[in-house]
């Protein structure tokens, strides 16, 4: 997909990190972005306060139309949890703490790609694009939780491809690989950040990528 | 009598009652030909019910679909009393008398009467404290869906959208539209027929007074997108899918017929039925429909009192499910009769 001021995108978890970067970068590109994230003030007139754990999606979806004055024609899920931090063993692990992490990471985006993907296929044309992580593929240590709710998204996005094969709607997963951002001090706090690539460097990655076909159906964002 | 469909149920479960008999919504498709144009309705559906207290006393508000924006602030309501969806409206308690400035407690939400119109106490103009994104929230946040007395279980949100539903305009589902899936508009595409959407504000099927009752439908906003107005233009055969949609293609009709090929707005105050002349629609895909109800005087425009009532009773016979979440019917002119339009327009042999 060509991105262009015809279209419209929504970013979950777009007040920090990658998923700000995504937002800024979406718009310079043209396309009108709205930023969902659970933060109430945000001084942007295309922001969306929302928690998509927890939110129906229906209204999250209804929202953010009449926010960016259209259909939605990007989808990008961004927003996830660790869970707690640091980080505990599944042994350690709080079933609520499991499901929670389910709900944001997983079954959230599972059903707003459900509220908007209507509109995208009468139309014929859409992306939707989930953030997925190293995780969903390696076993890490206290990444448990993440680690199979990015794993569970990725399955989601295999079958969906598959589902919306010759519809005009693309789907894929991407590996951002590790980046300076709160959520990866959160998890390893003794990371030096001057190692880490910047979000911003990876969302332009990012971008560059989905705008060229084929799509794979995960890619990493490093190798682009 | 027709019997209500109780539950929702799987799509495929829809059966479809057309002049031929009844076959199932998998078999929809092969009623279109090519040069056939279905028109759909893809509102999505608000949750449009809000309960709340006012002087001491439960009052149950109902939006009617805003003919400006979504959300702004003042917005028409119907009243209910006390009690809740599974009591039919026309035997619930009344609402409590409402006087001008009265404010009406929701949540930690208070909002103000506006007007009170003459033709009935039951329906007022509010006044949200907040429009827009922040009116948007507050009803996605505390705000139930407008229920039906004849399902066994309460709806959620998700159950009232159709698979393409888009722009949160109706309060009530374009429920004819919820079994037509993308699988049963490729196979309709297949057949060679187009399909093409409108949106419209679908409103309240019922407001528990006869006389507001009377007035149904309420003034409704629409909009036709160009590429639709273009579709309709080269089409053979326009069918309606819901009766919303066959409304805004009717109140639409002049723009449709001669002005440019570009989008049109506008708010459907029409009533269609046995005497209405159609302009653009040929056939209708409808809910079953019963004699007494608006929708089925609204069949009396397309067919003669005769096969109406013969269709009804083949779908008494057949045991067809009336109401929302029940089964369909197409009901097609037996040839088109309209007035000459200005738009070219082949005819089938």
């Amino acid at each position: 997909m060509n991105f262009d001021n015809n279209l419209r995108a929504l970013v979950t978890g777009g007040t920090r990190g990658l998923g700000q970067a995504l937002v800024q970068q979406l718009r310079e590109r043209g396309v009108t972005t709205v930023s969902l994230a659970r933060t109430a003030d945000v001084d942007d007139p295309l922001f969306l306060a929302a928690d998509v754990g927890r939110d129906d999606a229906a209204g999250i979806a209804a929202r953010a139309r009449e926010l960016a004055g259209g259909p939605i024609d990007i989808l990008i899920h961004n927003a996830s949890t660790l869970g707690p931090v640091p980080m505990p063993a599944l042994a350690d692990l709080h079933s609520r703490d499991l499901a929670h992490v389910f709900e944001v990471n997983t079954l959230g985006p599972a059903r707003l790609t459900r509220a908007l993907l209507g509109p995208m296929r009468a139309q014929g044309r859409g992306l939707i694009l989930a953030i997925s992580s190293d995780a969903a593929v390696h076993g890490y240590a206290g990444w448990g939780a993440y680690g199979a709710s990015k794993a569970a998204l990725d399955s989601l996005t295999r079958s969906l491809a598959a589902e919306l094969e010759g519809t005009g709607v693309a789907v894929a997963s991407v590996d951002p690989t590790e980046m300076n951002t709160k959520m990866h001090r959160d998890a390893l706090p003794d990371v030096d950040p001057g190692t880490l690539a910047s979000p911003s460097d990876i969302a332009s990655r990012i971008l560059t990528r989905v705008q060229r076909t084929p799509l794979p159906l995960r890619f990493v964002a490093e190798a682009v | 009598m027709l019997r209500a469909a109780h539950q929702t149920r799987p799509w495929r479960a829809t059966r479809v009652l057309d002049r031929y008999g009844v076959s199932s919504i998998t078999e929809l498709a092969t009623r279109f030909s090519p040069g056939d144009l279905l028109v759909l309705n893809d509102a999505a559906t608000v949750p449009a019910s809000l309960h709340g207290q006012v002087a001491g006393r439960s009052v149950e508000l109902r939006l009617v679909p805003a003919i400006g924006a979504p959300f702004s602030s003042a917005r028409k309501a119907v009243l209910f009393g006390a009690g809740d969806w599974r009591q039919d409206t026309d035997t619930r308690e009344p609402p409590p008398a409402l006087a001008i400035g009265d404010r009406i407690r929701i949540a930690d939400v208070s909002i103000e009467v506006l007007q009170i119109d003459s033709r009935s106490p039951r329906l007022v103009t509010l006044r949200f404290p907040f429009e827009g994104d922040s009116f948007a929230a507050f009803l996605y946040r505390e705000a139930r869906v407008v229920q039906y007395q004849h399902l066994t279980s309460a709806l959620a949100l998700e159950d009232v959208q159709t698979p393409y539903g888009g722009p949160a305009w109706s309060v009530e589902m374009p429920s004819t539209g919820r079994p037509i899936t993308f699988e049963v508009l490729d196979q309709i595409r297949a057949r060679g027929a187009k399909v093409a959407w409108l949106t419209h504000a679908a409103g309240l099927s019922a407001t528990g007074d006869p006389a507001l009752d009377q007035m149904l439908p309420f003034p409704e906003r629409y909009l036709v997108r160009k590429e639709t107005v273009r579709a309709i233009r080269s089409a053979r055969r326009v069918i309606a899918v819901g009766t919303t949609s066959a409304r805004a293609l009717e109140a639409a009709q002049d723009a449709i017929r001669t002005g440019p090929a570009s989008t049109i707005e506008g708010v459907a105050r029409n009533k269609i039925g046995p005497s209405t002349p159609l302009a653009i629609v040929d056939a209708i895909l409808t809910g079953v429909h019963s004699p007494g109800e608006s929708h089925y005087e609204l069949l009396g425009a397309f067919v003669n009192e005769e096969e109406l009532a013969r269709m009804h009773r083949v779908a008494e016979e057949s045991g067809l499910r009336a109401h929302e979440f029940g089964d369909l019917m197409l009901v097609a002119r037996e040839r088109p009769t309209r007035p000459t339009l200005a738009r070219p327009r082949r005819r089938s042999p």
